[in-house]
């Protein structure tokens, strides 16, 4: 579960973050804090689905269950079984 | 790269589907000026002369004026070619803010902006001034460039049947609750030659608290008394908030449009409006061309009252030979033929006859609603009009359906897309 | 109409807003032709000020170039001003098939197809050819006009970073099952001036078998050592399946665009491209001058050489003077002042000194990363870049920002 979490937090830092100086946290909101526009989201579903093999439906990939690392871990989980 | 053997299969194979779909489309090539008659290369290497052209835009004959070609030529002299730039950057000349100035006065509107055509200025105008709070309401039959501007636009969308008042009613009834609602209309519905109800619209707008917007591509520069548009022909100047409109059609036909309406409307679309802040600007040597049709058009109607009469007299000559004409209130003069088939010989026959006017068919027009589209220019000569005419009712009695109600010539060639 | 006060409201507020944020644009009105020197309006009312243009895409100088004039006022006799037509109805004359051609042979691809301008043939090209099933991965750096034509596309979008081939590649691997990719670059980046590695993308594609778009516009005509584009310069012309680029800018600079590649591709879009379908053909006027343009360019590569010793001397005395320049070798040349008020302030001090050239803050660049964007052209004397030297050194001195790092900058003004 945490290594997941790190898993999530690297890809995001890693991909979306321009300046390097910038803290993120498992917190952090990502969407409605403007880190990662709606565009973006499309692949980072598309890299969680690959890396945990699992199929997320669209409409349960809604801004809000990716607004933050803790709830896409929490969403990738649900979906691991 | 990787274009390799697959991708251009799969790329060939969907080409041939729109082949077999009778979709391909194929360019004739115009060896003259744009003119009521026109020189064209068609079929491929064969050349025919003083073909009357009877398909173009150019309502009021602007396109090659002798006026417009020596306002075009002083420019080019004085204010060179091209601009290189965008507007805000170095791409703005007086004659720029001049036309725009122009356009304001003539269509009566607060201030207007130039826009590379009038398929960028509807592309950008919505996604700038609404938000996904808004709604905008938009008519079936409307434009492909509103559609594709709507498209990038985050308000609701919500259609209504095409110049349906009461459904137009209806969904505004139904959908209320929006920061600022958008109505947003053609002037004239480009395939059947109709008019919007326009009036209707102003005053169910005011009713729900809604803007108005009307795209008079088809329109400005000879629809009303004075040819502002259909604001003016029903009655409502002053009452739409926003009206976007061509220079590529009527008003000389070489290319760039504009959004003309209320002060704070044209403030925002020129800070934000992505195609006016990232694309050229309009070049020199075509705004000197329409300002000078402005100068022509706005001295005098003259030019309108012509397409008037010469719209008049073809859609008599038409229905008195016994063609079946849609109700048009404008130069757009469809001849039904509801067959597909039916629409493309007879279009060919008319080449033969020296007249060039495309037949039109699904999905550009509804299913068994095939048709000639036939639009009429000030261009036009009366001995234009007569050829064009004779070789209409030839063709007409060639294929039998003179005199033909619908039913009857839909007996003789039954409704079917297939060519 | 219901242009309530509300609403009204709704609009002033956000052009206050606008305003308040320091990012109103204000348009300057030339009164002459687009030139090396140019007649300026600027602020709007006061008296004509004699300037020198260092901010038009006009690389080559022919926006106003003799002989492109004496083609277009040949053109509007035999060919005239206007079509009133989108190009299948009766649109489409001789001279318009000869563009495709000539662009096709300058260019090195197989066909081409004309839009009204370079940002319709964006709008238009990726819906044209893509479906949902495919994946367009693009440059985090492009143009607006691509990242629209992305939008109204039906496919998957992803971003690399700029420039970043090993991101790239990576984006390649995760979306490895999707039917068609296309990789998405512009050739030189129009706010820092660098080219895109097309010999590293093309080398992915193949790889990885996917498509490479390239927007050319800030390279057609000026490019590689015949001016081909950037293609030229990094040695795969030939392997670029989709090029788009524009006649606004080099090749005339007056209006439209084309999107130039494999055959089937520039078939697909003339089916089903939204603004070629639905758009004015390009004037013909307009179309005669290009066609004039692709000669001169065919014949002698005199402008894009002139070009190139133009923006070496430019580089060399900026660089010697003591700015902080953006690296490459393009004509296009950002000063970095990285303070937004201070390119501000430096833009209106060249101005006074007879200089146009335009600051460029946040969010046009990155926040941080304020400057002036020169471009050099092949219009300019050595006396127009020697006096828009000393007039960058003598304001550069103003703000004592000359021999200064970009931490020594910052600690002055901010950022």
């Amino acid at each position: 579960m945490d290594e997941m979490k790190d898993v999530v937090l690297k890809y995001v830092i890693n991909e979306y973050l321009e300046d390097e100086d910038e803290v993120l946290t498992y917190e952090t909101p990502l969407i409605s804090g403007g880190i990662v526009d709606s565009f973006s989201m499309v692949s980072l579903k598309r890299f969680l689905e690959n890396k945990y093999k699992i199929s997320i439906p669209d409409d349960k990939a809604t801004p809000e269950a990716f607004d933050s690392v803790t709830k896409i871990v929490k969403l990738v989980n649900e979906f691991l079984k | 790269m990787a274009f390799d053997r697959e991708m251009k299969k799969f790329y060939t194979d969907q080409l041939e589907q729109i082949r077999e779909g009778n979709l391909y489309k194929q360019e004739r090539k115009i060896l003259s000026a744009q003119y009521a008659d026109i020189d064209v290369e068609h079929p491929k290497g064969v050349r025919s002369e003083g073909i009357i052209n009877i398909c173009s835009n150019n309502y009021l004959g602007m396109s090659n004026h002798p006026e417009v070609i020596i306002a075009a030529r002083d420019i080019l002299t004085t204010r060179g070619y091209g601009m290189s730039s965008v507007r805000f950057i170095c791409g703005t000349q007086d004659i720029h803010v001049e036309l725009e100035n122009k356009m304001s006065l003539y269509l009566g509107m607060d201030d207007t902006i130039l826009y590379s055509s009038a398929f960028d200025a509807n592309l950008g105008v919505f996604e700038a001034l609404l938000d996904e709070d808004c709604a905008i309401f938009t008519d079936a039959l409307n434009h492909a460039s509103i559609i594709d501007g709507t498209r990038l636009c985050k308000a609701k969308k919500i259609r209504y049947a095409n110049n349906d008042m009461d459904d137009l009613q209806l969904k505004l009834e139904e959908e209320r609750d929006y920061r600022i609602k958008l109505i947003v209309t053609d002037g004239v519905f480009s395939m059947d030659g109709t008019v919007a109800k326009v009036d209707k619209i102003c005053e169910l707008a005011k009713m729900y608290k809604a803007l108005v917007m009307v795209d008079d591509s088809h329109a400005t520069g000879f629809m009303g008394k004075t040819g502002r548009g259909t604001h003016e022909l029903m009655n409502v100047m002053g009452e739409v908030d926003i009206i976007s409109t061509t220079f590529g059609k009527a008003l000389g036909g070489a290319s760039g449009g504009c959004i003309s309406g209320r002060q704070e409307i044209i403030d925002i679309l020129r800070q934000r409006s992505r195609p006016y802040l990232f694309s050229n600007s309009i070049s020199p040597v075509v705004v000197g061309g329409v300002l000078k049709v402005m100068e022509m058009i706005m001295h005098s109607s003259e030019r309108k009252e012509k397409l008037d009469r010469n719209t008049q007299f073809w859609k008599n000559g038409l229905q008195e030979a016994g063609f079946i004409l849609t109700s048009t209130q404008s130069p757009i003069v469809p001849v039904m033929l509801f067959n597909a088939k039916l629409s493309q010989d007879f279009s060919k026959t008319l080449y033969e006859e020296g007249v060039y006017a495309i037949g039109f068919f699904y999905p550009v027009v509804p299913k068994g609603k095939a048709r000639i589209r036939t639009q009429i220019s000030a261009a036009h000569e009366k001995h234009h009009l007569e050829k064009a005419l004779d070789a209409f009712i030839k063709t007409g009695k060639k294929y039998g359906i003179l005199g033909k109600s619908r039913e009857e010539i839909i007996e003789m060639y039954p409704i079917s897309d297939k060519l | 109409m219901a242009y309530s006060d509300k609403i009204r409201n709704i609009y002033t507020s956000t052009i206050d807003e606008i305003r308040e944020k320091g990012i109103f644009k204000q348009e300057r009105y030339i009164h002459s032709s687009q030139a090396a020197d140019i007649e300026v309006e600027f602020p709007t009312g006061s008296a004509l000020k004699k300037v020198i243009n260092m901010c038009a895409n006009n690389y080559l100088g022919l926006s106003s170039h003799p002989d492109v004039i004496k083609a277009a006022h040949e053109g509007l006799d035999t060919r005239g001003y206007g079509m009133s037509s989108v190009r299948f109805i009766c649109g489409t004359q001789d001279i318009h098939k000869e563009l495709e051609r000539k662009v096709t042979e300058f260019l090195g691809t197989e066909d081409t197809i004309l839009f009204p301008s370079c940002m319709d043939a964006n709008a238009g090209v990726f819906e044209a050819i893509l479906t949902k099933d495919d994946v367009m991965i693009s440059d985090r750096l492009v143009h607006a006009s691509i990242i629209d034509g992305i939008r109204l596309a039906p496919a998957m979008h992803d971003t690399f970073k700029h420039s970043d081939m090993a991101h790239l590649e990576e984006k390649l691997q995760l979306h490895a099952d999707k039917r068609l990719k296309v990789v998405i670059t512009d050739g030189v980046f129009s706010m820092d001036g660098d080219t895109a590695k097309l010999d590293e993308m093309v080398a992915l594609c193949e790889k990885y078998d996917a498509m490479l778009f390239v927007d050319e516009s800030h390279s057609s005509g000026f490019i590689g050592k015949t001016g081909r584009g950037t293609h030229e310069k990094y040695g795969v012309m030939g392997k670029i399946d989709i090029i788009t680029t524009t006649f606004g800018k080099a090749l005339g600079g007056a209006s439209g665009g084309c999107v130039s590649g494999r055959k089937e591709l520039v078939e697909m879009c003339r089916q089903k491209a939204r603004p070629y379908l639905f758009s004015n053909t390009i004037a013909p006027v307009v179309v005669s001058g290009v066609n004039t343009v692709l000669d001169i360019l065919s014949k002698s590569t005199e402008r894009r050489d002139k070009l190139e010793k133009n923006t070496e001397f430019w580089r060399k005395g900026l660089t010697e003077a003591g700015f902080v320049l953006k690296d490459g070798d393009t004509p296009i040349v950002p000063v970095m002042l990285f303070n937004a008020k201070l390119s501000q302030d430096f833009s209106k001090a060249l101005y006074e000194e007879g200089i146009y050239a335009i600051g460029f803050f946040f969010p046009v660049v990155p926040q941080g990363q304020a400057r002036i964007r020169t471009q050099i052209s092949a219009g300019h004397e050595i006396h127009h870049l020697e006096k828009a030297l000393e007039a960058f050194i003598k304001v550069g001195k103003k703000f004592d920002i000359l021999g200064k790092t970009k931490q020594e900058i910052i600690a002055k003004y901010g950022q």
